[in-house]
């Protein structure tokens, strides 16, 4: 029997066989989890830290290579080189926090160790979102309603069209530029990204109805500010005063390149970020779904359209650490909450499960996925682009 | 006359708990000491952990470890327990261990020693595993069951198994400070060679006239259950029992039946107790549902076996947080503090105390009380 209006040719009973099918792999894993995974997130931890706060004194190591001070090495491509180390360095570790730590941590995918270091209620990341609103927008409002328009803020972020079932406006017209400003300030993105502010540029609220929530997110913009364009940049100025008076280098200078160091650093994380977090549900092929489609959703059906709706990218094993695993965004949107390092080894199992069943399985480059995005980003700034609130029965072309 | 001025409490914090809230800022959103932590973990503040410097086995399922605990540690009064974070299979545990060790050891160390008990995954896990340049996060020192300060009493120790931990490390103290009373100590134990820290007992039984150490060997002789606890087996070993004051330790049936000895001799304000909690709940064999208490709420109600522990909260008019109800968002997470639940999806039941629970999915096995 058929009475589901998602667009795969499967009964009823074959959708909820399949869910059952990924019910027991995820009980498989999780029955399994044991001290190499402890072992795994205890040394990205540890790796990440180290590389963060070694970035940091490679940012001031470089200081002493600026011309002024008239040693051998002290010259600007030695000092730039160094700079630039630091600031790769330091890159990676925000990428690594947000990412592969935090993101997973405050998904609960290590809540099972019980380590009370290591917590989905108590985790806090370096990035000016505070963790407990973004658990709130991504881990209950997107997890749960994936690609279902109207209730799945993530489709569009509210700015832009990435489906034809939106329907057009002429604002749509700029979003080629939100989405390179999108890119460019990704972090600030995420944290303004609240249905509360969404509803007030729409004109439901008032703005003394959530100022609670700015204030929250306020604070945590104002301890990310004063860390990276503060702190670093003083306390290196500080020293640079009477140093100034024996090398010709203003201090101001001083805090400037600290201060601008950090600022490519944190530039490199919400471009890198943006970039994964936009192949997971925006490349060609990903499917949107309508309120009626999940109307008395199951089990079964809400695995079948985590998986229509969710995009993998192929690539490495670092590759996938440094994409905090989102590479496998289909096996995450499946299973949330299973740590992260298993991802990788579940994925074949997901991929042949759904071969079986004729369900298809994005998964792609990671230049045909960003390509596929970008592309839609484009031709959906204009009206038209494939048929508007149809439940669709084969892939849409949306070029 | 003036009083010299007396800092208020919590008025003036100290010059390192003022940098480091300096430093913070450049550590946020960590702290200083997360950093510190990678140099060396002794140093940090934002948890106490120790490392694991000597492993030495006592018996054939005891074994002692000597613990270097970090800067953060103060010192504790013989007798009293810690808790020992310890993790197994890639979890973590916590387990209360009694100092076995006296407070005025030299190296600023201290000793637990954990005798491998049926069952009890931790203890053997403890036994079997750890190694020597582990760090185990640990608590401060706590408990009342140290021998008070000031007035000269005659002890009279009863401890069985394990249960010397705090009698040894009282003794050791005593004899350490140079003012040891006259003492009596009865210890029971299966056999000879199954004694917990047996030689030090007898060495110190050798060398303070004042100590009187008894051990019974509980499994020996021809009629074994002559050697177990009794009010004549006590006339005969310390006939001025009645006059001392008693320290216990040891498994529940040996307390109970000190405890009524005690009582029946008038003399019950004399005795102090430390008792073993078991940390795990029966599983009932046949877990229905139960008693459903949400403390913080102080609500109580019944929940069956298979609805959902919040909705059970929300029939009974509570509003816990809550977010996908499906088991996929942990916005529900919340504490068992005593009790059975089982987790709807895979059956697993969760009865210690401490666990996280996932209201939205798990349901009550059998009574339980979760921190909502």
């Amino acid at each position: 029997m058929k009475t589901h209006q998602y667009p795969v040719d499967l009964t009823d009973e074959q959708i909820e066989e399949f869910g059952n099918e990924l019910e027991a792999i995820r009980n498989e894993v999780f029955d399994s989890r044991g001290d190499r995974d402890r072992a795994y997130i205890l040394k990205v931890i540890k790796t990440q830290r180290t590389m963060a706060v070694s970035a940091r004194f490679i940012i001031y190591l470089s200081l002493f290579f600026i011309p002024a001070w008239g040693h051998a090495l002290a010259a600007w491509p030695v000092m730039l080189t160094i700079l630039g180390l630091g600031v790769f360095m330091l890159g990676i570790a925000k990428i690594l926090e947000n990412m592969e730590i935090a993101h997973n941590v405050l998904h609960a995918q290590w809540d099972w160790m019980k380590d009370p270091e290591i917590q989905s209620n108590t985790w806090e990341w370096d990035t000016m979102s505070p963790s407990d609103r973004w658990m709130h927008s991504h881990n209950v409002v997107h997890h749960t309603w994936t690609n279902v328009l109207e209730k799945d803020l993530d489709v569009g972020y509210g700015i832009m069209r990435v489906t034809p079932m939106q329907k057009w406006k002429p604002a749509f017209l700029l979003q080629p530029i939100y989405f390179i400003l999108l890119m460019l300030l990704f972090e600030e993105g995420v944290a303004v990204h609240e249905q509360a502010i969404d509803d007030h540029l729409k004109g439901k609220n008032k703005l003394k109805d959530f100022t609670p929530l700015l204030k929250r997110i306020g604070y945590k913009v104002w301890r990310q500010v004063a860390k990276d364009y503060i702190a670093w940049p003083l306390a290196a100025a500080l020293v640079a005063i009477p140093i100034s008076f024996y090398v010709s280098f203003s201090p101001l200078l001083v805090f400037g390149i600290v201060a601008g160091a950090n600022a490519v650093a944190n530039l490199i994380r919400n471009i890198w970020a943006f970039t994964i977090i936009f192949c997971g549900h925006f490349p060609a092929g990903a499917h949107n779904f309508t309120l009626e489609q999940v109307e008395g959703e199951t089990r079964g059906r809400w695995y079948l359209r985590q998986m229509l709706g969710s995009c993998n990218i192929e690539g490495g094993k670092l590759f996938h650490i440094l994409s905090g695993n989102l590479s496998h965004q289909i096996e995450h949107h499946l299973f949330p909450d299973m740590c992260s390092n298993r991802y990788q080894e579940v994925a074949p199992r997901v991929r042949a499960l759904a071969d079986r069943y004729g369900i298809p399985y994005n998964s792609a480059s990671l230049f045909r996925q960003f390509g596929t995005t970008w592309l839609n980003n484009l031709r959906l700034a204009f009206p038209g682009g494939g048929e508007p609130y149809e439940p669709r029965r084969e892939q849409a072309s949306q070029s | 006359m003036r009083q010299p001025a007396q800092p208020e409490p919590g008025a003036s914090p100290s010059i390192w708990s003022r940098l480091s809230t300096i430093t913070d800022y450049f550590a946020w959103p960590l702290r200083t000491s997360h950093y510190l932590e990678l140099v060396n973990p002794l140093w940090t503040t934002h948890k106490l952990q120790a490392r694991v410097v000597k492993v030495w086995d006592e018996t054939k399922d005891a074994r002692t470890l000597t613990l270097r605990p970090g800067l953060n540690w103060r010192g504790h009064r013989a007798g009293q327990h810690v808790r020992v974070g310890i993790p197994a299979n890639g979890k973590h545990y916590t387990r209360t261990y009694t100092i076995s060790s006296p407070p005025e050891r030299e190296d600023d160390c201290f000793t637990i020693t954990v005798k491998a008990i049926d069952k009890g995954t931790i203890s053997h896990h403890i036994v079997r595993n750890i190694k020597v340049g582990d760090y185990l996060p640990i608590g401060l020192p706590q408990g009342d069951f140290y021998l008070p300060d000031a007035q000269p009493i005659q002890p009279l120790f009863i401890t069985a198994g394990s249960g010397i931990t705090p009698a040894f490390s009282m003794v050791n103290s005593l004899i350490a400070q140079g003012r040891l009373p006259d003492t009596h100590h009865i210890h029971y134990a299966p056999h000879e060679f199954d004694v917990v820290l047996g030689k030090e007992l007898k060495a110190m039984d050798r060398y303070n006239d004042r100590y009187h150490l008894h051990l019974i060997y509980s499994r020996e002789g021809d009629d074994p259950s002559r050697n177990r606890f009794s009010a004549a087996q006590l006339d005969a070993l310390c006939p001025d029992w009645k006059e001392r004051d008693v320290y216990a330790c040891g498994p529940p049936s040996l307390l109970e039946a000190i405890e009524q000895c005690m009582e029946d001799a008038g003399c019950i304000r004399r005795l102090h107790v430390e008792r073993f909690r078991a940390p795990f709940t029966e599983v009932p064999a046949d877990a229905v549902g139960g008693r459903v208490r949400f403390a913080q709420s102080d609500v109580e109600t019944d929940g069956d076996s298979d609805t959902p522990l919040l909705k059970v909260a929300e029939e009974a008019g509570m509003n816990p947080p809550h977010g996908c109800r499906m088991g996929i968002c942990h916005t529900c997470n919340t504490t068992l503090v005593s009790g059975c639940v089982r987790d709807l999806r895979t059956g697993e039941v969760l009865n210690e105390a401490g666990s996280i629970v996932q209201t939205c999915i798990c349901a009550a096995a059998g009574d339980c009380e979760l921190d909502l």
